[in-house]
């Protein structure tokens, strides 16, 4: 591993967020709201939306800097990209890009966003009306394993066989975003609790997932402001140093048809020592975590993968009170996550991870978050995490 | 060494298994059906299906298992890679059971099983396939499956897929 490193020299110093809708519900086409996301965070920085000369997404956002660029009427752009892979993977790692963009000069405004209309355009959660599958899929889709959660259930239902993980565990995951979303009126999920009971009567999706273990689908668009740390001390709020970023998949994470050497894994075993030792520091020192659900097996995984507990221990670790914003040990997903404040492709996830660095979130913890980490798409190819804090160089 | 794999072109024969019979699917039909790689590169899988074998790629070189197959091998770097016959006897490695359906062909058929199996005679490659039988058995990981092979004959591009049963 490099010794070059982004640690402590950007921030990110703006968040915009449309509101967020029932998939279908929004009233705007996404590039519309991708626009009003990325204007709202540039108010929110106390900058000129013109001034922004960078632009990170992933996920193949269909929101391009270029139309981006004209519409917005900016002078110059020196970054425009784009993080490979689908799913959630690229949530911290759009940050991370957008980050190491301005450290390396780049830019000197980057907004890391994601647009997202599945009303307008498709859902996730179908396999796709095609005829022919092609590649990989051919070993697949014909048996009828086409949608997301079918693509991961094995992955989940294999750890779960190999550690006797009980169905308890994930339903923690699924009740912790449940239950702060309930103190949280952006979320969907608002004014809707889930109880235990709710969670085990609940239908299944496929086995081992209820359907409470799987993510919404919805309507939206959400931004952050990276700068330079020096520049981010004189805008409005208190900057969210990034202090570590990582981005990356394990060996031979992607071999078609399943085939990947370590199965029962969120993909994170390479990369969440990678990112401790960026950010100079472990897990105890992590005050809140931002665990991206596009299935609760996925958060067990990486929460074991990053360290919060071994793999023998998920029964007793993964209980409501250990994730709870008030007292919990590990508190998780404090906004509601992908679960139950909005599918926003986990950049709502960052955006709260900001939030409990600011002291600004509607569930935030008593005492004061000096580190806030986010980790980005369990289970897909590439995955990435982001490691924020209230000092530049704690 | 001596080679335990006898290549499908022409190596010892391995007996092939048990074949459902036609018109007998385990899902309903107007699934997406199987196609090679744009490329090609599991033409050769798809053929034998027909002839109701299982073939895996193998290297040339390092005898290295390889699957889903690709244009080189992952171990050595070889270009050179053949399709070599295996026994058809698998284990399961891991399994789920959909409820939903994601495709409309598959309303009248819920739920159903998928499996993954792992195939000790292929370096433990593994394969995704469905688990014949009562939809709602309990599925073991680490049980013993064979392959089945269902023909589906009856439309424009005739394919074959290969299922599992349990031993
Ligand atoms: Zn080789």
């Amino acid at each position: 591993m490099s010794d070059l490193t982004i640690r402590g020299k950007t921030a990110i110093v703006g968040l915009g967020e449309t509101r967020y809708y029932k998939r279908g519900a929004a009233p705007d086409p996404e590039f519309k709201l991708t626009l009003q996301a990325i204007m709202l965070a540039a108010e929110d920085a106390g900058i000129d939306v013109r001034d922004i000369d960078g632009f990170a997404s992933y996920s193949n956002d269909r929101n391009d800097p270029p139309r981006i660029q004209s519409a917005l009427g900016i002078k110059h752009v020196g970054f425009s990209n784009m993080f490979w892979g689908g799913g959630g993977g690229g949530g911290s790692g759009a940050v991370g890009n957008a980050a190491a963009a301005v450290a390396a000069g780049y830019c000197d405004i980057a907004v890391a966003y994601r647009g997202l209309a599945q009303g307008q355009f498709g859902r996730f959660g179908q396999g796709a009306a095609i005829p022919v599958a092609p590649g990989g899929m051919a070993f697949t889709a014909p048996y009828g394993l086409m949608s997301p959660a079918q693509m991961f259930a094995m992955r989940v239902n294999r750890f779960m066989h190999d550690h006797g993980v009980n169905q308890e565990a994930l339903r923690a995951v699924a009740l912790a975003s449940y239950h702060h979303a309930q103190y949280n009126p952006n979320a969907v999920m608002h004014g809707r609790p889930l109880t235990e009971e709710d969670y085990d009567n609940s239908r299944w999706i496929v086995e081992p997932f209820h359907l409470f273990d799987c993510c919404q689908e919805n309507d939206g668009a959400a931004a952050v402001i990276v700068t330079s740390a020096e520049r981010a001390k004189d805008l409005k709020h208190k900057p969210a140093y990034i202090l570590a970023a990582q981005q990356g998949s394990d060996y031979r994470q992607a071999a078609a048809a399943h085939n990947a050497p370590d199965y029962g894994t969120s993909n994170f075993k390479s990369l969440a020592p990678r990112l401790y030792k960026q950010a100079g520091l472990g897990p105890k020192e992590v005050d809140v975590l931002q665990s991206y659900e596009n299935f609760t097996g996925g958060v067990m995984m990486s929460i074991v993968e990053h360290d919060f507990c071994k793999p023998d221990e998920v029964n007793d670790f993964f209980q409501l009170d250990n994730f709870r914003f008030d007292g919990g040990k590990l508190p998780l997903n404090t906004s509601g996550g992908n679960l139950a404040e909005c599918y926003m492709h986990g950049l709502e996830l960052i955006t709260e991870a900001v939030r409990q660095i600011r002291g600004t979130a509607p569930c935030q913890l008593e005492k004061e978050v000096n580190i806030s980490m986010v980790t980005s798409g369990p289970m897909v190819q590439p995955v990435s995490n982001l490691i924020l804090s209230r000092e530049a160089k704690p | 060494m001596s080679d335990p794999y006898p290549s499908s072109q022409g190596g010892a024969a391995v007996a092939s298994p048990p074949a459902a019979s036609t018109g007998d699917y385990y899902l309903p039909v107007g699934l997406p059906q199987p196609a090679p790689y744009p490329e090609g590169l599991a033409k050769e899988y798809w053929e034998a299906t027909r002839r109701h074998e299982l073939v895996v790629q193998r290297c040339d070189k390092c005898n290295v298992f390889q699957w889903g197959p690709e244009f080189l091998c992952y171990a050595c770097h070889s270009w050179d890679l053949s399709y070599v016959q295996v026994s058809g006897r698998a284990r399961i490695f891991s399994w789920e059971r959909p409820w939903y359906p994601v495709h409309p062909a598959l309303k009248e058929k819920l739920p159903y099983i998928v499996v993954l199996v792992e195939l000790p005679d292929a370096g433990n490659v593994r394969m995704v396939g469905n688990l014949l039988g009562d939809p709602l058995q309990e599925v073991v990981i680490g049980a013993e499956v064979e392959a089945v092979f269902e023909d589906h004959n009856d439309v424009k591009t005739p394919f074959t897929l290969v299922q599992w049963r349990v031993v």
